[in-house]
């Protein structure tokens, strides 16, 4: 117990600056001075990264047009974690109260709201975000509402499924013995019970919809070049893999260490808020 | 009101769960036309076995259970199809301890916000005035008023049954479910609970419907017992008249289950089986001694 409380504590503040030094990348990253991530420089395309000056600093190298991968690494830092942390947000927000509602409410509410589920999940991804973005275009707006569509299923079933267990115990017996209203009791008994399990989701679904991000990026259907995501700088530099292969592993790198820092301050947020643990 | 109006009064009442599915077995009623009044003041035991429909007699009185058939008052009123916005003020007066104090307390919610909840619905006082209400109650019902900041897990079974009936008292209702309150807990403790249960019967005049197992509880706290088999009740009386004298053949072989705390007398007993089978279901209750009622 004290170990692996101690222990989770260690990675909660990993996970947490590393998050804060995403972020903080994100918001003044930009200020450093460095080359524009849309600049193109074809004398110097496809340069390794190294201290090297000549062809100007590229720490991180650049890509097929000569771009410098850091800056852009940097930009796309901004437009993933907007999207991701937005459309994370939303989707949450959507299928956390739809489970809640159809837990709840059970009988025909839980049967309509869970077969709109079946629909959800049945329907490809791919064909779901093309015919989205394909009626109404390729913006930052639609990518983020396709990306929140694909992801509220996965907290409305959870979540359903934990108020399910939830609804049935004796401190909602007596919530409504005293005669509170449904609202205050989805809210004030059921959702602190079910939020861990939803904060699991929203750990998972972060990673899932920044790698979704990409795949839709390298679709055209995303970001729209030239505008940096890391998704994107992925697809690209996937031809460039056996040549060059700074251009896909610098972006590939911050995914991963967003996914990472992502979850370990998800366990840790998840023990915090477990009144047994702390 | 009339001083011999009940406070809770039950008639024929039936619960009926559907059974779902294309299979559509023949639904068994749970509750089988009971009929109970409750007096003022008055305690009253209600046994039998799992199953039998007393936790959901309960829930019915209480109304967190509809009725599929018959009526049922509460302090004059018929609240048998009342709304859940008609029950609210109703609520004030009749509250429930549960069986299992683990799962009775929500485990996010601070133990004093827990019992200062029903303040909340019923009554329009601040933050303060709540908060020193609720530090009241603890001290009525033997707890450290400390500890209002605590959450549940950091206390034994026996607090957190004192917790619950905290809260139920909040609102000073004058009516009590307590749906098997000591069956959970340790022997040692049952008895304090009792006792709190007792207690707080004489200093606030409370009516309770104790829902139990343990016979010698039952004896030692009710007024009046009823006893249920398969969703009736086969026999109903003062307590001292149904434990002297029982008459229904279910209601001897409960007591004859229930042991003595004498090894010669437990040693020469006979333990009595009541098979269903060999006596007849039963039409309607008979008096057969003064308050003493056999379903016949």
């Amino acid at each position: 117990m004290r170990v692996s409380s101690k222990f989770g504590s260690i990675a909660g503040i990993i996970g947490v600056s590393l998050i804060v030094l995403l972020i903080a990348v994100a918001l003044f990253g930009p200020l450093l001075g460095l080359a524009s991530p849309t600049a193109n420089n074809l004398m110097a395309r496809l340069a390794p990264p190294s201290f090297n000056t000549t062809k100007g600093l590229h720490l991180f190298g650049t890509d097929q047009l000569g771009r410098d991968v850091l800056s852009r690494t940097i930009h796309g830092a901004r437009v993933t974690l907007t999207i991701g942390a937005t459309a994370v947000l939303l989707g949450g927000a959507i299928g956390i109260v739809i489970g809640l509602v159809a837990g709840y409410y059970g009988r025909w509410v839980d049967a309509v709201l869970m077969r709109i589920v079946d629909v959800q999940l049945s329907i490809p991804l791919s064909l779901l975000a093309l015919l989205v973005v394909g009626t109404i275009g390729p913006s930052l707006q639609n990518l983020i509402f396709v990306l929140a569509l694909t992801s509220w299923v996965q907290y409305a079933r959870v979540v359903r499924g934990q108020v399910l267990v939830v609804r049935e115990r004796e401190y909602i017996q007596s919530a409504h013995a005293i005669g509170l209203g449904d609202v205050r009791i989805i809210f004030q008994h059921i959702l602190p019970n079910v939020l861990s399990a939803a904060l699991v989701i929203a750990t998972i679904e972060l990673a899932r919809v920044i790698i979704l991000e990409a795949a839709l990026s390298f679709l055209g259907l995303g970001v729209q070049p030239p505008s940096p995501s890391w998704g994107r700088m992925l697809a690209e530099g996937r031809s460039y893999m056996s040549s060059a292969p700074w251009i896909a592993i610098f972006p590939g790198a911050a995914i991963f260490i967003t996914a990472l820092s992502v979850n370990l301050t998800g366990d840790w947020l998840r023990d915090l808020l477990d009144p047994k643990v702390t | 009101m009339t001083r011999t109006e009940p406070l809770v009064r039950i008639e024929n009442a039936t619960k009926v769960y559907e059974s779902r599915g294309w299979r559509n077995a023949r639904p068994a009623p749970v509750v089988n036309g009971v009929s109970l009044d409750i007096a003022r003041r008055e305690i009253v035991g209600l046994v039998g076995e799992s199953g039998s429909g007393k936790s959901t007699l309960g829930r019915m009185v209480l109304r967190l259970e509809t009725l599929t058939g018959g009526r049922l008052w509460f302090d004059g009123q018929e609240i048998t199809n009342a709304s859940r916005n008609e029950m609210r003020p109703l609520r004030k007066a009749m509250q429930v301890v549960f069986q299992d104090p683990y799962a009775a307390l929500s485990p996010r919610m601070r133990v004093g916000d827990f019992v200062a909840e029903p303040l909340c619905v019923h009554s329009g006082r601040n933050r303060s005035e709540r908060e020193e209400r609720v530090a009241e109650l603890f001290s009525t019902v033997g707890l450290d008023p400390a500890l209002m900041r605590r959450f549940p897990h950091e206390f034994s079974g026996g607090q957190r049954q004192r917790i619950c009936i905290a809260r139920a008292i909040a609102s000073d209702p004058s009516f009590i479910v307590a749906d098997e309150p000591i069956t959970a807990l340790d022997v040692s403790i049952q008895a304090q609970i009792v006792n709190l249960f007792k207690e707080l019967q004489q200093r606030m005049g409370l009516t309770y419907l104790f829902i139990a197992h343990d016979l010698s509880m039952v004896r030692y706290l009710c007024d009046r017992v009823a006893v249920m088999l398969r969703g009736r009740i086969v026999e109903i009386g003062p307590a001292a008249s149904v434990f002297g004298n029982p008459l229904h053949p279910y209601t001897q072989a409960l007591l004859s289950a229930a042991p003595v705390p004498d090894p010669d007398v437990e040693r020469r007993r006979t333990r009595l089986i009541y098979d269903p089978e060999r006596y007849p279901a039963g039409e309607a209750l008979e008096e057969r001694a003064p308050g003493h009622f056999l379903l016949v």
